[in-house]
This record gives structure tokens, C-alpha cells and sequence, in this order.
């Protein structure tokens, strides 16, 4: 069978599926059945994606049947397909943890009629971006995904949300607008946006007219990925969402952006002038995002500032644009979307848990739920690259290659990680520290349980006051909502346990971005008209 | 290919108005300072597509006399994404008015809170104050901070 047919099915289903959901907005359960069934079948078709683009190259599939130039081609390279796979396993994690949080807060019969249907949404725009094949699809990609976070980041519309919601929207906005002038700009270069000619045709530009086009797809790309001078928006907006929404968004959103970052430096902008420039902003995106890390006492607060810190090793590696940096980045990209994920899960469990993520109310988690205190530690440590974990792997990786490189300024990476990664270490250690091992505060406690700190999916306090669901039945719910976290736990061991194979895959894909040739010759099969 | 001039300035006026209205702290103002400027790439996509020509048509003109049809696709899905987009911000724009009795866009809870402390002239609250004191001698400070955990929460010492 080829394989190519299922290369639309990741974003057609979870659109097909969110508006199934929608029409099924008054059966709560039935919703929840269509996005599970949705999700289960796309994690499916990624691995087979993944296997095949491994096995016989880029997937290409050009959209009503247009060749590509002309029609809208959808392809999965090694790279594409990785990410893919990566990204719905962690969203299917995702939205079983909300389901037993809804089930928990609401029981089984109150719809969450938007949710649903908007989480598919944004499954199908992240699943386009990392398909498309050509540079405006790819805008269309983000858009989707953005609309649809710009709906869950505000779900409830309470007044914090709406705060942290217009900041977010409004700096979303400003990037959209940059890639869509350089949309226009590059159209009127090169009369193309298919990604796979364009490769060929910015080659013959004059440099300065390739360079203010590279420029301006890199801005737009790092607002999105949140690189350091552009990075202020996201510690402010990402925290107020609700648990599993906060967690999507670390895991996928971010990573959008890198992956686009990684897509056009090696395929359209190979021989890059820019590379210290982004060495620089990796540098400055590392350091001053664990810098701001280390002053939080608010436990969401810290994983969002850790989140930017860590974009700085992925931009890092792609800055080298050697096989192994690039290598070790693809690596780094996928192990960071599992534990940045898992972290903000078990952030959330915390919050139920112990009634607030202020560092300063917590403590004694450790001995109330002994549970609890594993699922922390463990992606913890795997963050701040304690060996043997996969965070370790990936450091390990992306520093060979910053020493293979020799410069001065790639050494200065090497030493800026390192510090980046003790830090990491102190802050997590502090976060460990505070909320699991800190006997609480009497006053703490008592002011927790009065004003009921924990908020629900809506932003509405958890009622305290509720019927209280009978033992077993909690314990089942209880677990439904460790249970993804520590699913995630158990795929972010796995990436050390297989990190040979990994690699061995990473390292294929890096080879296969830094040629070029594969992916032209996938899409375009008769060459560059 | 030479661009039209007229056109060239229209994208630079509403660029220039769009990114004034988007600096602004009223979401309305930001809002409209979007579509000015949406309409504004919207154009520079018509500059790009080359002089204008006969519908493209196969069959009804001449493949040479007709206009480029690629570029006015594009325009048309963005004109349709800035239309949801715009709904949006509407919506949230009077939500924050409902909320606040205004809609303006707010402060970073850390800027504000940061803003409130050097106002009242007093630490942030992850500064540990009371392990150690002095920070040049870093062994008494650590051994301090091992032998009392529980002195890190100082609630009764904040205002």
C-alpha cells in the first residue's frame, strides 16, 4: 500500500472529528469518545508515517491532485513525521488527563461543549504546520492552531485569563503579521511559496534581498517559539490556563515554531549569515530564561521561564548547522515536548493536590503523596539533564557538537549550557525543596482550604463543598489523572532507554535536511521548473 | 516588472497607521490598527502578483493577458483568517470591558508586582532573607539554610 494517501489524515481527521464533537456538544460522552477514538487513530497513522518516510523517504501528497508547484502538497520526511508522532502522543495524554479532571470536577454528565472540539482544532493546525509543504499552508498551519489556542487560553473568559489572554493574542497577531508580509515579500521575489522550489530559486537571489527575507521568517518564527528577545510574552500568559491547556501549549506550541526555525535555516537558507546571530540569541534565550526561573516562587511560573530557557538549546543546535548539532537538536526538540508536558501534568496534580503552586504555600507533599513527589522527580531531574536521562543525552549531544564547531563563540554555548543546566538543577532543587519536603505553614494551609486556591477548567473555584464520590470511584478518577502523567513519565524513560535508535533516526533526519535533495526531489519529481 | 507606485504607498500609509494603533494599550485600537494593516499585506500581495491582467480563465483569455491568480487566493484565505480573527478580539475586547470597565491591555503580573514592591520599598518574596544574611560567606550560608527548612517561609515577617 503507499502511504502517501494517509498523509492528510493527521489534520483531516481531528478537524472531521472536532466537528463531529461540535455537533455532539450535548452528549458529554459521546464527545469524549469521538476525540479519543480521533486522536487514538492519528497517533496510529503518525507511527506508520514515521515508519515509512524511515523506510522509503519523504511521504509527498499533493492535495486534489495539483503537481506541486501549483497545488498545495502535504509531506512527511523523517523529520515531519518524528515531530508528528511526538506531538498527537503527547495531545493524547493530554486530553485523557482533562478528561478525568472534568470527570473529577463535574461528573459524567456536564458537557464541556467548546473543549473538545477546539483541542481537535488545535491537534489539526499543529499537524499542518508540521505537514505542510509549502510556506503559505504552513501560515495556515499556525493560524489554525493559534485561533484554536487563543479560544482555550481564554476558556471561562474570567479576568485573569482575559489579562494574560490579550497579551497573548495581541503578540500572536504582531507575528502573523510579519510572516505574512514575508509571505508576500518572498512570493514577490521568487513567484513561488512552495517550500521545494523555493529551496532552488533563493539561491539565485541577490544576498541582501534573501537575507531581509530570512530575517523577517526568523522573527516571526521566534515570537512563536518564544527565542529570547522575543520571549517575554510567554512566562506571562501560559500560567493562567488551566492545567492540561498550559501543558499542550509547552509541549506543541513552542515547538511549532522551532520545528519552522529548523525547516527553513536548512532548506531554504542553508549557507546562512545569520548563524552567530542566532548562537547569540540561543546564548541569551538559555541564560536569561533560567535566570527568571530561578526568582519564581510560583511553581507554573517557574516550568514557563524553564520552557523558554530550553528553546535556547534546540535554536542552539540548528545554529551550528552541522549534521550532529542539528541531530542533537531534533532530539532535544522531542524530549523536551514530552517533559515540559509531563512537568506542567504534574504541576497540575500538584495544584489539586496541595491547593495552590505557590512555592510558598506548599509543602509536606512528599509524605502526603509519595506518588505525587515520583511524578515530579523523575521529569525534574530528566529537565536538568541529570545523567542518565534522555535531558542529559540531548545536552550531551548538542555540546559535542558546539565543541566539534571550535569556534570561540560556540564554546561560550558549551559554557553558557552547562550553566544553563546547573541552574536548571538549583531551580528545580528549590521547586523539589519547597513544595515536597518544607513541613506547609499552618497560616498557609488554613488560608488554602478557606479561599478554595484551586481552579477548575472554567476558572471557577473548585467547589469544596461537594458530595464527596464514594472511595473507589475517586481512586479511579485519581489515578485517571495521574495515570497520563505517569504515561508521560514512562515515554520520557523510553527516550533514554531507545536513545540509540533515536539518534540513529535524528541523525538520518539531520542528514537528510542538511542534503537538501530528498525533500526537493519527493515533492518536485521532475525537478525545479 | 516595475510596481505600481499608487499601490506601493497605500501599503506604506496603512502599515505606518496600523503599527501606531497596534502600540496602543486600547484593545479596539489594536484591533482596528490589525485590519489596517491586514489590508495592508493584503495589497502588498496585489503588488506582488505583477501588473494587473484579464480574469484567469483558461479558455476565456489568453494565457499571456491574464493577471496572476496564485496571489489572489492567498489574499482571499487571509482575508477569511483576519475575519475570525477579528471576531475574536472583538469578543474579548468587550469581555475585558465587562470585567475591568475598560479594555485595555494590562501589565505583566510580575512587572505590577514588582512595580508594587519598589513602591513599597521591600524584597521579592524568594529573596531568603533569613538563611545566612550575609552573602559573600557562602558555607555559613548553606549550613544555615540545611539546619532550619522551615525558617524559608518568614510569613510573619511580611506586611
Amino acid at each position: 500500500m503507499n502511504a502517501s494517501v494517509l498523509v492528510p489524515l493527521p489534520v483531516v481527521l481531528p478537524l472531521f472529528g472536532a466537528g463531529l464533537a461540535l455537533a455532539l456538544g450535548r452528549s458529554a460522552r459521546a464527545q469524549r469518545v469521538v476525540s479519543v477514538v480521533v486522536l487514538t487513530l492519528v497517533v496510529g497513522i503518525a507511527a506508520v508515517l514515521l515508519a515509512r518516510a524511515d523506510a522509503d523517504g519523504p511521504q509527498v501528497m499533493h492535495v486534489g491532485g495539483w503537481p506541486a508547484p501549483l497545488g498545495i502538497s502535504l509531506v512527511a520526511d523523517r523529520l515531519s513525521a518524528l515531530m508528528l508522532l511526538v506531538s498527537v502522543v503527547v495531545a493524547l495524554c493530554v486530553l485523557l488527563y482533562s478528561l478525568s479532571q472534568g470527570l473529577v470536577e463535574y461528573g459524567p454528565d456536564t458537557p464541556l461543549s467548546i473543549y473538545h472540539p477546539t483541542f481537535l482544532i488545535l491537534v489539526a493546525g499543529v499537524s499542518n504546520a508540521f505537514l505542510s509543504g509549502d510556506l503559505f499552508n504552513l501560515y495556515v498551519g499556525f493560524e489554525i492552531l493559534l485561533a484554536a489556542s487563543y479560544v482555550l487560553l481564554t476558556l471561562g473568559g474570567t479576568a485573569d485569563r482575559i489579562r494574560a489572554g490579550s497579551t497573548y493574542v495581541v503578540v500572536s497577531l504582531a507575528s502573523s503579521i510579519v510572516f505574512l508580509t514575508a509571505l508576500a515579500l518572498v512570493y514577490a521575489a521568487t513567484g513561488t511559496v512552495s517550500l521545494a522550489q523555493l529551496a532552488g530559486r533563493l539561491d539565485d537571489l541577490p544576498s541582501g534581498v534573501a537575507l531581509l527575507l530570512q530575517l523577517m521568517l526568523l522573527t516571526a518564527f521566534a515570537i512563536k517559539a518564544a527565542v529570547f528577545p522575543l520571549s517575554a510574552w510567554l512566562p506571562d500568559s501560559y500560567p493562567t490556563a488551566p492545567a492540561p491547556v498550559t501543558a499542550v501549549f509547552a509541549g506543541l506550541l513552542t515547538k511549532v515554531g522551532v520545528y519552522a526555525i529548523i525547516r527553513t535555516q536548512t532548506l531554504l537558507f542553508p549557507d546562512s549569515p545569520l548563524s552567530d546571530l542566532l548562537l547569540w540569541a540561543a546564548l541569551l534565550t538559555m541564560v536569561i530564561g533560567i535566570l527568571g526561573a530561578v526568582a519564581q516562587d510560583d511553581l507554573k511560573r517557574m516550568l514557563s521561564f524553564t520552557l523558554v530557557s530550553h528553546i535556547g538549546y534546540m535554536v542552539f543546535g540548528v545554529a551550528l548547522a552541522s549534521d550532529d548539532g542539528l541531530s542533537g537538536a531534533i532530539y532535544y526538540v522531542v524530549h523536551h515536548i514530552v517533559i515540559q508536558t509531563n512537568l506542567f501534568l504534574v504541576a497540575g496534580l500538584i495544584e489539586r493536590r496541595g491547593g495552590s503552586t505557590s512555592l510558598e504555600r506548599l509543602g509536606g507533599l512528599a509524605r502526603l503523596s509519595p506518588v505525587l513527589a515520583l511524578l515530579f522527580f523523575i521529569p525534574a531531574m530528566n529537565l536538568a539533564g541529570i545523567p542518565p536521562f534522555s535531558g542529559f543525552l540531548g545536552k550531551l549531544g548538542l555540546m559535542q557538537a558546539g565543541v566539534d564547531n571550535g569556534s570561540w563563540l560556540a564554546y561560550l554555548l558549551v559554557a553558557g549550557s552547562v550553566a544553563t543546566s546547573l541552574l536548571t538543577l538549583y531551580a528545580m532543587a528549590k521547586a523539589w525543596n519547597r513544595a515536597f519536603w518544607q513541613p506547609p505553614s499552618p497560616e498557609a494551609e488554613a488560608e488554602a482550604i478557606a479561599t478554595g486556591a484551586t481552579t477548575d477548567l472554567h476558572g471557577k473555584p473548585v467547589r469544596t463543598d461537594a458530595p464527596p464520590v464514594s472511595g473507589k470511584v475517586a481512586v479511579a478518577l485519581r489515578a485517571g489523572m495521574a495515570g497520563p502523567a505517569a504515561v508521560l513519565l514512562a515515554v520520557g524513560v523510553a527516550l533514554t532507554v531507545f536513545a540509540g535508535p533515536l539518534f540513529g533516526l535524528t541523525d538520518r533526519a539531520a542528514a537528510d535536511l542538511r542534503e537538501r535533495t530528498p525533500y526537493i526531489e519527493a515533492v518536485l519529481p521532475g525537478g525545479a521548473p | 516588472m516595475s510596481p505600481n507606485l499608487v499601490l506601493v504607498i497605500v501599503v506604506g500609509v496603512l502599515f505606518a497607521a496600523g503599527v501606531y494603533l497596534l502600540l496602543e494599550r486600547s484593545l479596539t485600537r489594536v484591533l482596528v490598527g490589525v485590519i489596517l494593516i491586514g489590508n495592508g499585506v493584503n495589497t502588498l500581495f496585489l503588488v506582488a502578483s505583477g501588473p494587473a491582467g484579464r480574469a484567469p480563465i483558461v479558455g476565456l483569455n489568453d494565457v499571456d493577458d491574464m493577471s496572476d491568480p496564485l496571489p489572489q487566493a492567498l489574499v482571499l484565505t487571509a482575508i477569511v483568517i483576519t475575519l475570525g480573527v477579528t471576531a475574536f478580539l472583538l469578543a474579548m475586547a468587550y469581555r475585558a470591558w465587562q470585567l475591568n470597565g475598560h479594555d485595555e491591555v494590562q501589565d505583566d503580573v510580575e512587572d505590577a508586582s514588582i512595580r508594587r514592591r519598589a513602591e513599597r520599598d521591600e524584597v521579592s518574596s524568594s529573596y531568603d532573607d533569613s538563611a545566612g544574611g550575609t552573602m559573600d560567606e557562602e558555607g555559613s550560608d548553606e549550613t544555615a539554610g540545611e539546619g532550619e527548612p522551615a525558617a524559608v517561609g518568614t510569613e510573619e515577617e511580611r506586611p
